[in-house]
């Protein structure tokens, strides 16, 4: 299930707030919908990024995906393990298969996300 | 009709099961305003087809009955029958892109090893599954370092590469944001290194250079990739000829990052240009933005080596309008028979049609510029082409000559303006020295 | 009446189906050893001069092969036997149209005067290669009812190129530039790439609930700034856009173009012509409607019909019929986007296409009857079987889904899968993207009834044994050279040759 504490965005990203710093991540029926991860394009430490901006892309054998930052900040740490081994972004995309942190320009952004709970009646709508 | 194996009680059993009364009902959806029967003639048998296409095919002079010259980027080398007879083999003729890897084994296995060759013979590390032809492989190359140098917009190209090639790119280019410089050649015929200097900028992606270029000289691949590398730009290298990477330095050791260009000479016949075949070779750390279909190996459910296409993600129909390019089809057909070629000749065989093919224009070479009045313009190392300047238009007395059975070359009038007089003709492992001294003969008459 | 084929739950009985059982053909590097050869070339006849100064030579292509003639037969005879063909059976690939290929156009396409001609010969000797490419641009300018074909572009998509490219031109000359091309999204990938490639912006249209293109929504988007309407027709679902001369009418009220994408031409070829829907460009696939073969992926080829209008911005060049009968290349079109690869196009593949059009003559509506029959019967008999999202009357393929199997957990790839077992080639699957789970099913009109009833019957057992056995569904295949492949290591760790051993 989708852990409540962090946030969560329509495009299926999820962050988790530290301090200044936010990870971030897919969610676990993000990683379903994709099927087998094959490949992670991410962002350089030091880049920065908007709310909603592209910050990489993901890609199973048969679809591709862009990747949305939830958050605005610049990026500190990138998942090195998750590009060497996209499957741990499948096996445990909530945990070690997180993809980048950033340090945040702002908290206020992550008002505007959605709890675990409204993530998960979003998922059952967009599914109708 | 002999290829509609549908009789008349099977036809109404299916209407009936579809519930139409004619096969017209089906139609209905097409407005009738837009209905209009083809005027064809009457239906061929396959004795009449035969007669209508053999006679157009007796009225154009051919490579076996002449005496063959003409190369310019298309060439008559030797392809032998295994080649082409194990294209009439229903299992590749008649199946199509390996989307299917359990039933497309064999295809997917050959495009592998059609890329190891190609990979081999260009010094680089991989290799795609074929482009079209060697025109368009040059667009891909190019499209290809500018996704690697994202945010630059300038091509430079030699002057060196083949017109049709730079031509093919001009229409390519047009409308997308990108800037094509092409740096004239030197007096010499060959590549001005420091002219390509000059152009190349802090916002050139690729350096793009053809050996042997289109005037048939070899040139140093080091010439692109000692102006490009330090600028932070790809250096292109473009084959039209590419039985000669048996011979001549590989791109990949004269430090070119990508490698593209046209294979048909390795064994795909001319067939009036087309159809070719077009590659792109790279190194591994740029393989994830080679454009079109790309085979890899990998296992099956029980662990045995198994192919694959790969990479698909790259490919229009997931990608769409980001698509790494449009292109959807590769050169099966002719990527197989250019893999059993190779297979065929090997690493000796690969080399003696290039050493046989230099040596003869080497010999052809001598002969014509021993004729009065004809000159070769150019002094540099020629591979197995080059240019000659006759004392008369090149254009009617190329015609005049191919009227008596020789084909002696292309006049470069075809491209280029001020060039009159000169044409390109080129030898392969095919030409006898009979025949080389019957066009240096001709020529003698001529001047 | 109908065939029905016993499922088979034993790989082993169904084993003769296809091949025997599992095999396995080493790659040729592997085949190779020392001092082997596999050629011939007669003794140089020339001094042995070598004028390349070394620094620009090689030496030995290290790790090339040293084979004989006797081992290539073998190998790629073994390995030409882990493909399924359409001389084997039907193969039903959507959108592909893989039809018998006519032998005689091979033999045909190899007369020295065509295989071993060359295109800058003087065109006082190649009158009869230019005659033929000039009789097959009447031909099809004859069944599309436009001005004029061009010949050159190398597939379907490098067509679509060409056709957008032409609009582009046309447009400039008006002093009109626009940005955008409207594509349904229904539509082949290729469509977006190819307006992208053309330096066009892509807007998608959404398709209505009968799967065709909503000629509100296509009001709306019809601005100004639309370059082309780039449409398929019939669309990717085999229905015909019923209101095509409407369409025509929206996007030329606007200064548009209507593109359409001839990739299924073979459904309406000698029934109904483009030029009297009021379509301005359109390709075409000589190895779809014409027959060509797909040889394991290409070469295809992708002439390109245009109104009056776009002819002066054809490729160049052209092939012309001067007044005294003679062919001539014409290479003063100043207007001309250009050339799109070398020479003249896939040559090879016009000889077939002629040859095949021949064959038909005026009765080359048979082929669009045929195909249409067939894949009307498919439909009528898997109905209800398999989810048919869409059910507006189509033409030569039909869209069905995994819907139902889905709810057994069978999905159109597990279906695809096993139908390899039954002895067929699976239909597309998972195209076009607004069908979840799609099967297209295009059976062609090369393909007589058993054949069809075989499918159907094949087709039933799966869907039986998604309901009651779904295991089998879901581990098949079970009777091909491999078993199911794992694309996903292929994708993970790239391996895309072989290396020498250091």
């Amino acid at each position: 299930m989708n852990p409540e504490d962090r946030h969560y965005a329509q495009s299926h990203e999820w962050v988790k707030i530290d301090g200044d710093i936010g990870t971030i991540g897919i969610t676990d029926h993000a990683q379903k919908e994709l099927g087998e991860i094959v490949y992670l394009e991410l962002p350089d430490v030091g880049h920065v990024f908007n709310a909603d901006e592209e910050f990489g892309t993901v890609e199973s054998v048969k679809a591709v995906s862009e990747l949305f930052s939830p958050i605005s900040g610049e990026v500190v740490e990138i998942n090195k393990g998750a590009v060497t081994e996209p499957g741990i972004v499948n096996d445990d995309p909530f945990g070690d298969g997180w993809l980048i942190r950033l340090k945040l320009s702002t908290d206020e952004e992550v008002n505007k996300l959605m709890t675990a709970e409204q993530y998960a009646e979003y998922v059952r709508s967009e599914e109708k | 009709m002999k290829f509609l194996p549908t009789s008349d009680a099977e036809r109404q059993a299916m209407l009936q099961a579809i519930g139409a009364a004619r096969v017209e009902d089906l139609f209905a959806s097409i407005p009738r305003e837009v209905l209009g029967p083809a005027k064809l003639g009457p239906p061929m048998s396959e004795i009449e087809i035969r007669r209508f296409l053999g006679d157009m095919a007796r009225r154009s002079a051919n490579a076996r009955d002449t005496a063959f010259f003409v190369g310019a980027g298309l060439y008559h080398h030797y392809v032998s029958a295994i080649a082409d007879q194990m294209l009439y083999r229903a299992e590749w003729l008649t199946s199509y892109t390996p989307y299917q890897p359990e039933v497309s084994q064999g295809t997917l296995q050959s495009i592998f090893e059609f890329q190891t060759h190609i990979a081999l013979l260009t010094g680089l590390d991989v290799a795609n599954a074929s482009l079209y032809e060697g025109a368009s492989a040059l667009v891909e190359a190019l499209l290809m370092a500018e996704r690697l140098a994202r945010g630059r917009n300038r091509a430079v190209l030699s002057a060196g590469i083949h017109p049709e090639y730079r031509e093919t790119v001009r229409t390519y280019f047009a409308n997308l944001d990108l800037e094509v410089v092409e740096v004239p050649l030197a007096e010499d015929g060959v590549t001005d290194r420091s002219a390509l200097a000059a152009a190349v900028d802090d916002k050139t992606f690729a350096v793009a250079m053809q050996s042997p270029n289109f005037y048939g000289l070899v040139e140093d691949w080091k010439t692109a990739s000692s102006v490009a590398g330090p600028r932070g730009a790809h250096a292109i290298a473009v084959i039209a000829e590419a039985a000669s990477l048996a011979l001549l330095a590989p791109p990949g050791e004269g430090g070119a990052d990508i490698a593209c260009g046209e294979a048909q000479s390795l064994g795909v016949p001319m067939q009036n240009g087309g159809p070719l075949l077009g590659f792109l070779a790279c190194r591994t750390a740029h393989q994830r933005q080679l454009p079109g279909r790309l085979v890899g190996e990998t296992h099956d459910a029980e662990g045995r080596r198994a192919f694959c296409l790969t990479l698909s993600t790259r490919e229009q129909h997931i990608r769409r309008e980001k698509a790494t390019s449009n292109i959807c089809t590769n050169q099966g057909l002719m990527a197989l028979a250019s893999n059993i070629h190779m297979s065929l000749l090997g690493k000796k065989g690969l080399r003696e049609v290039a050493t046989q093919s230099h040596a003869k224009a080497e010999y052809l070479k001598r002969r014509i510029a021993a004729v009065p009045g004809y000159r070769i313009p150019h002094v540099g190392p020629t591979f197995n082409e080059f240019v000659v300047e006759a004392p008369v238009p090149a254009a009617a007395l190329l015609s005049r000559l191919a009227v008596r059975g020789i084909l002696a070359g292309v006049p470069l009038s075809r491209w280029e303006s001020g060039a009159e007089r000169r044409f390109l003709t080129a030898a392969t492992e095919m030409n006898t020295r009979e025949e080389m001294d019957s066009l240096a003969a001709a020529l003698a008459e001529t001047a | 009446m109908s065939v029905e084929i016993e499922p088979k739950t034993d790989a082993a009985a169904l084993g003769d189906r296809l091949h025997p059982e599992p095999r396995h053909e080493p790659l040729v590097f592997e085949r190779s050893g020392k001092g082997k050869v596999g050629y011939s070339l007669p003794p140089l006849d020339v001094p042995d001069a070598l004028a390349i100064p070394e620094n620009l030579r090689r030496a030995d292509v290290e790790g090339e092969t040293e084979i004989t003639e006797v081992e290539v037969a073998r190998h790629f005879t073994r390995l030409s036997r882990l493909n399924f063909s359409i001389d084997e059976g039907l193969y039903p690939l959507g959108s592909c149209t893989m039809k018998h290929n006519p032998r005689t156009n091979e033999e045909l396409a190899r007369l020295p005067g065509f295989a071993a001609s060359h295109p800058l010969a003087p065109e006082e000797v190649s009158q009869g290669t230019l005659e033929l490419a000039w009789r097959l641009e009447q031909a099809l300018k004859e069944l599309t009812g436009l001005a004029r074909v061009t010949l050159q572009p190398s597939a379907g998509a490098q067509g679509e190129l060409a056709g957008i490219l032409m609009v582009r031109a046309a447009l400039a000359k008006t002093g009109d530039p626009r940005r955008v091309v409207l594509i349904p999204d229904s539509a082949h990938g290729t469509n977006p790439a190819s307006a992208h490639f053309a330096g066009y912006k892509v807007q998608e249209l959404k398709s209505n609930v009968r799967g065709t293109l909503d000629l509100d929504v296509l009001e709306k988007a019809m601005t100004g700034d639309v370059a082309a309407l780039m449409l398929t027709v019939p669309n990717t679902l085999g229905i015909f856009e019923d209101r095509i001369r409407d369409i025509a009418a929206i996007v030329h009220a606007k200064g548009g173009f209507l593109y359409c994408d001839g990739a299924n031409f073979n459904s309406f070829v000698g029934v109904a012509k483009p030029g009297l829907m009021g379509i301005d460009v359109m390709h075409m696939n000589l190895h779809k409607t014409f027959s060509t073969p797909h040889g394991g992926g290409g070469p295809g080829s992708g002439p390109v019909a245009v109104t009056e209008r776009l002819v002066p911005f054809l490729p160049r060049p052209t092939v012309e019929r001067r007044p005294d009968g003679a062919f001539t290349l014409d290479f003063d079109r100043p207007e001309s986007i250009g050339r799109l690869r070398t020479f003249l196009g896939n040559y090879g593949m016009f000889v077939r296409a002629l040859a095949y059009i021949s064959a038909y003559g005026d009765r080359i509506g048979e082929v669009a009857r045929g195909a249409v029959l067939n894949a009307n019967y498919i439909r009528a008999r898997l109905t209800g079987v398999y989810h048919l999202k869409y059910d507006a009357p189509t033409l030569h393929e039909v869209v069905f889904s995994d819907k139902k199997q889905g709810e057994h957990g069978v999905h159109a790839i597990d279906i695809a899968k096993r139908l390899m077992d039954f002895g067929f080639h699976p239909p597309t699957v998972y195209f076009p993207l607004i069908v979840p789970g799609a099967l297209m099913i295009e059976p062609t009109e090369t393909e007589g009834k058993p054949g069809l009833d075989a499918f159907v019957a094949a087709m039933r057992a799966i869907a039986r044994e998604s309901e009651e056995d779904p295991e089998i569904v879901l581990k098949a295949p079970h009777a091909t050279p491999v078993r199911r492949v794992d694309e996903v290591a292929a994708a993970r760790q790239l391996v895309l040759r072989w290396r020498p051993k250091e």
